[in-house]
């Protein structure tokens, strides 16, 4: 067989629609394509015309799963065009916030959505059956992130307090107390989680991934930070500000994908997400954190996009530990929000969502309307790698059965984590064989 | 409709809760609902789709009663009622795809976790529209009116 192709036509276990196509000539593999048809959602365009102030809420309905991430770029892009810095009790809270959508979403990818790549079944409820005490933990896992954001956002889902320079409500003490509690189980529950997923029976698959993350001299970046690159092992990390991404990352139309897809420096390929962050950041660990990373033997930078699951196993440690530390610590900021008045211009926001960094940037003009607005979503970004990283696994296998070769892919992309709703603003695999 | 109080035998009071959102049109047909019930006195909770939060609701109780919209080409405010008892076959059938998991997935879930409420009762309705901002559509308001007395009725002591 010379020619084939294997498709896939509607990926699971992933957020939005897409499908893959893989196309192999004379035992290579001629082409790939990662083909999100979920239709766009121009955004950036209903943008226009809207007041500053709005930007937040509208931005967060791009996605239920990472809504607080839309809403502290678009608060920061804004606040930076604003020449305020909102920083201190009201830059905690919203740490805070930010800890309780990285729980949310790690916890359900990990235990749902991932882990039955790993244990050979097809999804996260037929997995139930067998492995019920650790669906139990992700959904306790996913609870208290999900109290946390409700207690701090207003609900757990698109959150309703967040403005331009704060909060409109800052919760009292007492408010918080009963999530502290269930976070303090939660910590327990997280280090468990890394103990389980580092036992997985991982391929023995290294990239040489170029990673990008937001790098914050005190913090493992979250909310904000430097952008930070390392173009390769044994390369110098490269770092500029938020405000000249521009210049670095462009954004291009390919014919088959609904998505934009993102080059840095003229080159596609690069990650952001969990990967990134933990090799560009991971001596800013929590102290559980770092030595749950330890002993799963992650080394200080991991190279193998399957321990995706690992490093967000860790990193729900982090934001487990880090959000008890907060909440301890916690006074309620008096004011909730800082007096920010519009200014015209230009403003660049940037903070890591659960999935790798999301950049906005906003032009307003002198009555305060948006002229302008640009959305860099991870998956846009990691798009052009994942094609990457299908094309070295698929090659050497493409002798395989279509059914299985298309189940590996999937989870090949399952290792990103996907969102395709926020790009297309997922997978159907078709692998051709010519 | 003439059905026997939903009450399960001996076990804690039933739980009420309207799915979907009040932002698609008729999807918001099943917080609607919760909104009328709570009015006529009855505990109901409103969700927006979570279903580790519908799990989370029903675990432990005797009866659940779920309100959701439905698109199956009936007529616009058809209500249909449905009766699932732990043990008794598959309930609605799961989706792929994406993380949005469905009521289906939150039955097969909760089975497999053994956290089905010991009765539950899913009333859909047919929706006509289910565009942003379209607010319920009139047959649907009316059926939702309808049906949050019947609930109302048949949850009483």
């Amino acid at each position: 067989m010379t020619h084939r192709t294997i498709r896939v036509g509607g990926l699971t276990r992933v957020e939005g629609e897409g499908g893959l196509l893989v196309r192999a000539r004379g035992g290579r593999v001629a082409e790939v394509r990662l083909e999100i048809y979920e239709p766009p959602r121009f955004f950036e365009a209903l943008l226009r015309g809207r007041s500053w102030t709005e930007a937040p809420d509208l931005t967060a309905r791009v996605c239920g799963i990472c809504p607080v991430a839309y809403q502290m770029s678009a608060c920061q892009a804004l606040e930076s065009l604003c020449g305020v810095t909102v920083d201190g009790p009201l830059r905690d809270l919203r740490l805070l916030l930010y800890y309780g959508e990285w729980i949310e979403s790690h916890a359900l990818h990990i235990h749902l959505l991932h882990a039955p790549d790993f244990l050979g079944y097809p999804s996260g409820i037929a997995m139930a059956a067998g492995h019920r005490a650790e669906v139990e933990r992700g959904l306790a896992l996913k609870k208290a992130g999900n109290e946390l954001v409700a207690a701090v956002g207003g609900r757990a889902v698109h959150p309703v307090n967040v403005r331009v320079g704060g909060f409109y409500r800052a919760p009292g003490r007492a408010e918080l107390a009963p999530v502290a509690e269930r976070l303090r189980h939660a910590l327990d529950a997280a280090l468990e989680t890394v103990a389980w997923v580092s036992g997985f029976d991982f391929p023995d698959v290294e990239h040489d991934y170029r990673f990008l993350a937001l790098r914050h001299p005190a913090e493992y970046a979250v909310l904000s930070g430097e952008v930070a690159v390392s173009d390769g092992p044994g390369l110098p990390v490269r770092r500029w500000p938020v405000e000249e991404w521009p210049g670095h990352v462009a954004e291009e139309q390919v014919p088959y994908s609904t998505a934009l897809r993102a080059r840095l420096d003229g080159r596609p390929g690069y990650l952001t997400g969990p990967l990134a962050r933990y090799a560009l950041n991971a001596g800013r660990l929590s102290p559980a954190a770092a030595r749950a990373a330890a002993e799963a033997g992650l080394g200080p930078v991991c190279r193998n996009p399957y321990r995706t699951i690992v490093v967000r196993a860790v990193e729900t440690v982090h934001a487990c530990e880090e959000a008890l530390r907060l909440l301890a610590a916690y006074t309620p900021p008096d004011p909730p929000a800082l007096p920010v008045e519009p200014r015209a211009g230009v403003g660049h926001g940037a903070s890591e969502a659960p999935r790798g960094t999301l950049y906005h940037r906003y032009r307003v003009d002198e009555a305060g309307l948006i002229t302008e607005a640009a959305i860099v979503p991870p998956t846009a970004q990691n798009q052009a790698r994942i094609e990457d990283d299908l094309r070295a696994l698929v090659e050497p296998r493409l002798d395989l059965p279509a059914e299985r070769l298309a189940a590996l892919c999937e989870a090949a992309v399952r290792n990103h984590d996907p969102c395709i709703s926020c790009s297309a603003h997922f997978l159907d695999l078709r692998v051709s064989h010519e | 409709m003439s059905e026997p109080p939903l009450q399960g035998p001996g076990a804690a009071g039933p739980v009420v809760v309207g799915l979907g959102s009040d932002l698609r049109g008729d999807d918001g047909a099943g917080p609607a609902a919760a909104r009328l019930l709570r009015g006529l006195g009855v505990a109901a909770l409103e969700n927006d789709g979570d279903p580790a939060e519908l799990i989370e609701a029903w675990t432990g109780a005797g009866t659940a009663v779920v309100i959701d919209a439905a698109r199956s080409g009936e007529p616009p405010g058809t209500v249909r009622r449905y009766r699932h008892v732990p043990g008794s076959g598959g309930g609605p059938g799961p989706r792929s795809g994406s993380h949005a998991l469905s009521l289906g997935d939150a039955v097969e879930l909760g089975r497999a976790l053994g956290r089905l409420p010991g009765e539950l009762v899913v009333y859909t309705v047919e929706g006509e529209r289910f565009g942003v901002g379209d607010g319920l559509s009139e047959p649907v308001r009316q059926a939702v009116g309808a049906l949050a007395r019947t609930i109302a009725r048949d949850l009483r002591p």
